[in-house]
């Protein structure tokens, strides 16, 4: 599970800390673990043209978050709520057990907690 | 003591499992297993109304439980209940005699430490009353602080647990007692024992609290059953909790009467084989010796406890006291800044297993000011050797997240 380019995004978050101005932003968290993650996004059009989150995560989350924040820039706000577990576990290239799929899809709800609210 | 482990079939399954998580539920030996597949091949009756020969013979089982039941804790048969867990029996005091007793004006005291099993209940009791909730501070090393200032004319009830399920701390129950009869004669004390019965001796009546409650899974017995003692006098005057089969005297049409303690608090079916099984688990426990199984944790603790700090120093971050003599089997720590849950999950690829996150103790993480933490527990079966091991795995954590690649 801990493969070299997950434990990458963990030492090295892509996205990390906040964006200037944003449109919207949210905060998650996980009752279970105590992961939380709060994102930010610019919007212009229906395209996320910035996003970046902050938080304290696992290994799972904060990877998940970097590869989904990467991922969703330039994305339409429609296309990234069809989005779901698998697209998360396909992107992470990892097995994961019911409990860390929790800590994996935390950015990805709220990812599309923020694009509701637009 | 001899090798125990050999008394436990999920070592011949995975002999190199090293289990640390007995705080959420212990392993079961084989006579307990046993005692279960007997019930259930057989004696599978249900209980107390069967005329015929392996129903009464399944009622005798079960009544000699409650009996065996109360001999372990110093109390009297007919002031054992049996519920699912610690959980329900806290739930029943708290819906049965809570709603009854409690009034505005009212207060009702309980502590940080305590497992949310023996907050949410009376939290809950408190908001739908309107009354107020007095929550008992830790120190920095994760003692109790004083009750002498919380606890006033108008507390009605105490909850608090014997040992904290996080930082292993284990409270001076007598003397607390004492001392808060002395400043109310009148409160009424629950203790949550979930993670003491099984451990060490307890006795109900040196204790003198009104309510005890403990669960079988976490002493060796199987999941589904869970003790509450009472006091009988307080026990008569409670009205019952669930309604059904097995807790009335006699129904008609107009009215319902109910059964003494403890069936009245008994309804439906109990977990009849569970329950038997139970009994074994007790004798289980009896035959290794409370006081030997008690030195056994407190040994390996002292041992965990040099060993985390000679090997990690700085690194190891052990919540709750430092001196194994006032803490049970129970280390909870952090590891550098590393996420709880993945301690766990790299432990777990060297087959031990940890617990990770708020261990359901939510208000004591927000006090200690951690989100989560990773949680090592013992038990009789548990060895230095395993000890080792975890400490060799956490080596690994290190190696795998600490260094910077």
């Amino acid at each position: 599970m801990y493969e070299e380019v997950i434990l990458s995004h963990y030492r090295n978050p892509h996205n990390k800390g906040t964006v200037s101005a944003p449109t919207s932003s949210v905060h998650k968290s996980n009752p279970l673990c105590g992961d939380s993650i709060t994102l930010s996004i610019v919007e212009s059009d229906g395209i996320i043209t910035d996003i970046a989150f902050e938080g304290e995560g696992c290994v799972i989350s904060t990877a998940a978050a970097s590869l989904l924040t990467d991922y969703a820039k330039g994305k339409k706000k429609e296309d990234l709520m069809k989005l779901d577990a698998s697209f998360i576990i396909d992107l992470l290239g990892i097995e994961l057990g019911a409990t860390r799929l929790k800590c994996a899809l935390l950015p990805l709800e709220a990812l599309q907690v923020v694009c509701n609210s637009l | 003591m001899h090798n125990i482990k050999s008394d436990f079939p999920i070592f011949e399954h995975l002999p190199n499992l090293v289990y640390l998580d007995s705080t959420a539920t212990a392993l079961k030996p084989r006579v307990v297993i046993e005692k279960l597949t007997e019930y259930y091949t057989q004696y599978s009756a249900n209980i107390y109304r069967g005329l015929y020969r392996i129903s009464e013979k399944a009622t005798q089982e079960f009544e000699a439980v409650r009996e065996h039941t109360a001999r372990f804790i110093n109390a009297k048969p007919n002031e054992v209940i049996f519920t699912r867990n610690t959980t329900e029996a806290i739930n029943l005091i708290a819906y049965s005699l809570g709603r009854s007793i409690i009034q505005e004006g009212d207060e009702i005291v309980t502590t940080i430490m305590e497992h949310h099993a023996n907050f949410v209940p009376w939290q809950q009791l408190a908001f739908e009353n309107g009354v107020d909730l007095k929550v008992v501070d830790i120190d920095d090393e994760g003692n109790l602080q004083s009750l002498d200032t919380v606890i006033t004319k108008r507390t009605k009830l105490l909850a608090l647990t014997a040992i904290s399920n996080v930082l292993g701390t284990i409270n001076p129950i007598k003397d607390i007692v004492k001392k808060a009869r002395t400043l109310n004669p009148e409160i009424i004390i629950i203790l949550d024992a979930a993670q003491a019965v099984p451990h060490m001796k307890l006795d109900v009546i040196a204790l003198d609290c009104d309510f005890i409650a403990f669960s079988s899974h976490k002493m060796c017995g199987p999941t589904g059953v869970g003790v509450l003692w009472g006091k009988q006098e307080l026990l008569q005057q409670m009205p019952p909790f669930l309604f059904g089969g097995e807790m009335i005297s006699e129904v008609s049409l107009e009215k319902t009467t109910f059964q003494n303690p403890p069936q009245r608090f008994e309804a439906g079916t109990p977990a009849i084989g569970e329950v038997i099984a139970f009994g074994a688990a007790l004798s289980y426990l009896e035959s290794i010796g409370m006081d030997t199984i008690r030195a056994h944790e407190r040994q390996l603790t002292r041992y965990a406890l040099e060993r985390l700090d000679q090997q990690f120093g700085d690194d190891i971050r052990v919540f709750g006291p430092q001196n194994e003599e006032d803490r049970a089997g129970i280390v909870a720590f952090r590891f550098r800044t590393v996420h709880p849950h993945d301690v766990a999950q790299i432990l777990d690829q060297s087959q031990v297993a940890v617990r990770a996150g708020h261990h359901c103790a939510m208000p004591l993480h927000k006090r200690l000011q951690v989100p989560a933490t990773t949680r090592a527990s013992f038990y009789v079966y548990t060895t230095e050797e395993d000890i080792e091991k975890f400490i060799k795995a956490l080596q690994n954590v290190k190696e795998v997240l600490c260094t910077r690649k």
